[in-house]
């Protein structure tokens, strides 16, 4: 390209043959169309719509939603405006699809190891389960897991209790809400404290282990410090954790925190949906591993556990990112199917609700696509930095 | 070159789509001539306003006004295609010309008629929201419904209503928001909620609905005024007139004695009221852009507005709604339509 250029130019060919100048031309001229195709689309909307005398703009973002929302994770109540729904459907998509991520991807590699057990019976329940689950629509799971079965626990009069402090009705879970008092921050610098005594510990096992080839039983230790120390120091500030323990008063259990069904429902089948994917990612991770490295692994004595923590997953973990992210895209896009059970996530208080007081669909579906984009560009940024991370390193 | 010449053919063709998009489109009423059909937007299954029965053919108040206009148009009732719309869709429907009217229990409101480029033709039926509970709870008014958990349908005004009320009251409630009437009331029959509130024309429907309808009442509290009626996009007026017109007949054919089973004996009358209103003196039709004996279609195939209140929720059907006040003006209600002439 650059031979040719200076060729062009030695040479005094005419702008218009020299491939460098054209290429630009072109590309300027294709972005340039691209940019004007937009323009359009969004000029004929707006002027298609004013025609029709359909409000258009984001002011009614301001005006007041007037409409309740069972569950928000920031502040909300109805004198609040149409741009807090926005937030309290976000949060709870969020929040919705972090649980969803973390419990599919635990789950799914559980699965996808016990796949490949040795264990006939393990092997082939891991293997009925991915088989079940993975071929039966998600939003039957969803409908079964709320209709099927939260629905159908005792109604809140009967709840079923644990030691009077836990509560499980067709309404919800019910646990006691940990309320800070006097002296918790001495508990606070006790946890501080025994994470950064971890970290050291770890730091010198370490060094110790690559100086003179002894191990160190690190996660027994770790345990025993993240334990011990928090809670001496709760005994020393005297038990300054108080907590608000739910109690049945008029229709419903008050006080406390409330997981209420709808989101117990989506967050399981989201999770065993999305996990019996992850597990065959995962087996094909481990599989694509080749048998040489596991029997490498033997032969210097190193037991089955460490062969697969050390040799074995992080080489499956090149194969397993990348289609391990596009689960988790999966998964947040999934969780939109809130809206059947009831689950005000952001489709459903935003694109629901918000959307068919004010009308304004296309400021709303605009806003809501950009939401979902950028959630799932977030996660793919993330994911990539990570697999570059583990990918093979060319020396 | 070729290049360059393809670059030209795409601008010429973008250029040309805005240039087409911005030409007005026919009328409606040309649209729906040449169709041949009337495409109406109804609810998923509302018993007593549209519901489809097990052959698929949809009856109940709201469809009967489509049928009415299509008798009016078409001079035949059946010329209708039904869309069925959640309260979440209904709008995008009408806006985006999916649907020609919209007929689906829909509350007028000032915000709906003004943003959302619609114009409501008239009052079919006049109701109210209110609450249905499980006898269980032994309260028997909603000034006892504080704390309550409450099914609801997405997308209505009674979600405003509900808000507003417990706001007034200063009473907590926790909403359970649900796409489509039968999950609300799959809901409040799993013991999911406490309340289940809507219209209480639609209450005493889905009441019905119940595995065992007695197990349940309607509280007597009226919270909102709910005129449901049809609606139509706005811009194009005859569209809306003829909306308007075919309803006020529908009344005035009442309101005359003039029903389906004597409509024939009527188009002799020499009351020039019903000459006017069945077409046999003066050119109602013509201004409309409707055949002169649209208000005898009417009335001869699908009825009066008593007629058609009756069969659909009147205290004969299972949903047992008496007239109140959707009853005529001079016989205690409030419908009152505006004369033929």
């Amino acid at each position: 390209m650059k031979k040719q250029a200076i060729n062009a130019r030695t040479y005094g060919v005419k702008p218009w043959y020299d491939p460098r100048v054209r290429s630009l031309v072109y590309q300027t001229l294709a972005i340039a169309l691209v940019f004007w195709g937009g323009w359009v689309l969004v000029e004929n909307t707006l002027s298609n719509m004013a025609s029709r005398g359909i409000s258009t703009g984001f002011g009614f973002l301001d005006e007041t939603a007037g409409f309740g929302i069972i569950m928000h994770l920031v502040p909300y109540d109805a004198t609040m405006s149409y741009g807090r729904t926005f937030w309290v459907g976000l949060a709870n998509t969020l929040l919705v699809s972090c649980m969803g991520v973390i419990a599919a991807t635990v789950l799914g590699f559980i699965i996808g190891v016990a796949r490949l057990s040795s264990n006939w019976l393990i092997a082939k329940l891991a293997l009925v389960y991915i088989e079940v689950i993975r071929n039966i629509p998600l939003l039957l799971q969803i409908f079964f897991w709320y209709f099927a079965v939260l629905s159908n626990l005792p109604s809140p009069r009967q709840s079923a209790d644990l030691g009077s402090a836990l509560f499980i009705n067709n309404r919800g879970l019910y646990l006691p809400q940990p309320v800070p008092q006097e002296g918790f921050g001495l508990f606070i610098a006790g946890v501080v404290l025994a994470v950064f005594a971890v970290v050291w510990v770890a730091k010198w096992a370490r060094k110790r282990q690559l100086a003179t080839g002894e191990r160190f039983p690190m996660v027994k230790v770790a345990l025993a410090i993240l334990v011990t120390v928090p809670f001496v120091a709760y005994v020393i500030a005297g038990d300054p954790l108080g907590w608000d323990v739910p109690a049945l008063k008029g229709f419903n259990f008050k006080g406390g925190i409330t997981v209420i069904p709808e989101l117990a429902a989506l967050w399981i089948a989201l999770s065993l949906y999305t996990a019996s994917f992850i597990a065959e990612i995962v087996r094909s991770g481990i599989l694509s591993v080749s048998k040489g490295q596991t029997e490498a692994a033997n032969a210097l004595g190193l037991p089955n556990r460490l062969t697969l923590r050390l040799v074995v997953i992080p080489q499956s973990l090149r194969v397993i990112i990348p289609p391990l992210t596009s689960q988790y895209l999966n998964l947040v896009k999934n969780s939109s199917l809130a809206t059947a059970i009831g689950y005000p996530d952001l489709v459903a208080v935003f694109m629901g609700t918000t959307l068919n007081q004010t009308g304004q669909a296309v400021e709303v579906v605009a806003m809501t696509m950009a939401v979902y984009l950028t959630i799932s560009l977030l996660i793919s940024l993330l994911m990539n930095l990570y697999n570059r991370a583990v990918a093979i390193k060319e020396r | 070159m070729r290049k360059a010449k393809s670059i030209a053919l795409g601008v010429a063709l973008a250029l040309g789509a805005t240039v087409a998009s911005g030409v007005m489109a026919a009328t409606t009423l040309e649209n729906v001539m040449e169709k041949g059909r009337l495409q109406c937007g109804v609810t998923t299954g509302l018993p007593g306003f549209s519901q489809p029965d097990e052959k698929g053919n949809w009856t109940g108040i709201d469809v009967d006004t489509c049928r009415a206009m299509a008798a009016a148009i078409f001079g035949d009732p059946k010329a209708v295609d039904f869309t069925p719309l959640t309260a979440k869709e209904r709008f995008t429907a009408l806006q985006s010309g999916e649907i020609d009217v919209l007929s689906r229990n829909t509350t007028w409101t000032l915000t709906r008629d003004v943003s959302l480029g619609l114009n409501f033709a008239g009052v079919n039926y006049y109701d109210g929201q209110g609450f249905l509970v499980s006898k269980d709870i032994g309260v028997n008014d909603a000034a006892e419904l504080d704390g309550a958990t409450v099914c609801i349908q997405a997308g209505t005004t009674t979600e405003l209503n509900l808000a507003d009320y417990f706001r007034a009251k200063s009473m907590e409630f926790k909403p359970i928001v649900f796409d489509t009437s039968e999950q609300t009331v799959q809901g409040f029959a799993a013991g999911r909620c406490d309340v289940l509130t809507s219209d209480r024309s639609q209450l005493a429907a889905l009441r019905s609905k119940l595995a065992d309808p007695s197990s349940a009442k309607i509280l007597p509290n009226t919270i909102s005024k709910e005129p449901l009626g049809p609606v139509v996009r706005q811009g194009d007026d005859q569209w809306f007139n003829i909306v308007k017109w075919v309803l006020s007949v529908q009344i005035n054919a009442e309101e005359l004695g003039v029903t389906s089973s004597n409509a024939d004996d009527m188009l002799k009358s020499d009351n020039p009221s019903i000459q006017r209103l069945l077409g046999t003196d003066g050119d109602m039709g013509a201004k409309l852009g409707l055949p002169a004996d649209f208000g005898y279609k009417v009335v001869s195939l699908v009825g009066n507005y008593g007629e058609i209140y009756d069969r659909n929720v009147g205290p004969d059907t299972p949903l047992g709604l008496d007239r109140g006040i959707n009853a005529l003006w001079n016989d205690g209600g409030i419908l009152y339509a505006p004369p033929v002439r």
